[in-house]
């Protein structure tokens, strides 16, 4: 979707600010909105595409305005209220009121660096043959869906190379849907900045992108 | 962790968003979807266990072993987990190589995708608006406000990690560490040049400062 997590080439946000010896965490509670992010994703109840999408639908005046373990908290009260693990009473309260919800894994401490280490790849076996190989010329799609997409605003509609095949990958746009992880071939797409950004563009730019198949079309 | 939130001084001495993740805390813990020791190892994992010492690592052995360079050519994510850096956000790694002629730099323009098995959890700058808009078109501008300045006619690659891809950048070894061992190679390494928005150390002010 065109949300304002959609951010390659927007303008106008100003200086990088750095800080030195940034810490990871600036205040306890992020290190605890960090937490309970990653604990609640370890109950399986919903997949990495559902939770971005779920903080990709926030306002864009509160996205853009909330620091980045903010919007982790926002994605979070809403992933649970979606998937019914919590209810609006409960969360105004604070105080659990309804039984829960089974779950299918409570992640306890013991098991924290084996859940890591195993994390959760999302290449998955061939299931058709590639249709794309490297060096073939492509077009990616002019589309704005409406829902997830991982094809940024910036380098839709644009001529670009295939730099790498990386295999068959999890399909976003499907994924975040509850509409099964539909695995297709994922590439790696090489554009010049002229092509993306036109006569203003650095001429010594290149951009990598990886795109799935279902986004391109040969060029 | 148990907490007695419904006195007046809690919103007298927290901030709106402290409550917020108090009080979903509390209420998930209540529930018994989340265990309170597994929060606490999480954070203590991230802050003492996984962070951009691994990275440096990978990149010493890529510049001092010709052989261990090519395993990661072909099968980053294999070469890697030689060293046991294995897992959450870094499932299928991929090196970008720094040369004479190219210089690699890499974001997350919809979000924050960050490789954490090599380089642990990505600063607040990473995960902003103003370097997430503008790395993908003018990364020059970028990198001179990390006081980088390249050659006008070095290619500057920009990877834009969309999918479960990460990256992690390979710097270029600085001239003059020839004969250094790995141990001493990492400590050139930045977290910065592995992000592409800086470079190795000069040998010399390792060598001033040790």
């Amino acid at each position: 979707m065109n949300g304002a997590q959609d951010l390659g080439g927007q303008m106008g946000f100003g200086p990088i600010e750095l800080e030195e010896n940034e810490p990871n965490f600036h205040a306890k509670w992020e290190e605890r909105a960090f937490a309970i992010t990653l604990a609640m994703g370890a109950t399986g109840s919903w997949n990495i595409d559902t939770s971005r999408h779920a903080r990709e639908t926030l306002p864009p005046p509160i996205y853009l305005s909330s620091s980045y373990y903010k919007i982790w908290t926002l994605g979070l009260e809403k992933l649970c209220l979606d998937k019914d693990l919590i209810t609006k009473e409960e969360l105004a309260s604070g105080t659990a009121q309804d039984p829960a919800k089974p779950v299918k894994q409570i992640l306890k401490a013991d098991n924290v660096a084996a859940v890591l280490a195993k994390g959760g790849p999302a290449d998955r076996p061939e299931n058709a043959p590639a249709r794309f190989k490297t060096g073939d010329r492509i077009r990616t799609k002019r589309m704005h869906p409406e829902g997830h997409t991982r094809l940024p605003r910036y380098a839709r509609d644009t001529i670009g190379t295939i730099d790498a095949v990386h295999g068959v990958h999890v399909f976003p746009d499907a994924n975040a849907h509850g509409r099964g992880e539909q695995p297709t071939w994922l590439y790696s797409v090489a554009f010049k900045g002229t092509d993306i950004w036109g006569p203003d563009s650095d001429p010594k730019l290149t951009l990598r992108i990886d795109l799935w198949e279902p986004y391109l079309d040969p060029a | 962790m148990s907490h007695d939130h419904s006195h007046d001084h809690d919103h007298s001495e927290l901030s709106e968003i402290e409550l917020r993740v108090r009080a979903l805390e509390t209420l998930l813990t209540d529930k018994g979807y989340i265990d309170p020791p597994a929060l606490d190892e999480l954070i203590e994992t991230y802050e003492t266990k996984i962070g951009p010492k691994n990275g440096a690592r990978v990149v010493a052995k890529a510049w001092s072993d010709p052989d261990y360079l090519d395993r990661l050519r072909r099968d980053a994510t294999a070469a890697i987990a030689e060293f046991g850096f294995t897992g959450r956000q870094g499932e299928h790694m991929v090196i970008a190589e720094n040369t004479e002629d190219t210089h690699n730099m890499v974001v997350c323009t919809l979000c924050s995708c960050y490789p954490w098995t090599v380089l642990g959890l990505p600063p607040v700058w990473y995960k902003s608006a103003p370097y997430r808009s503008r790395a993908v078109r003018d990364p020059r501008g970028v990198l001179a406000e990390f006081g980088v300045t390249l050659p006008e006619d070095k290619e500057i690659r920009v990877w834009d990690s969309t999918a479960e891809v990460r990256y992690l950048v390979i710097p270029e070894r600085p001239t003059g560490t020839e004969d250094w061992p790995e141990e001493k190679l990492a400590e050139l390494v930045t977290r910065d040049s592995m992000i592409g928005t800086g470079l190795a150390l000069n040998p010399a002010t390792l060598e001033v400062s040790s």
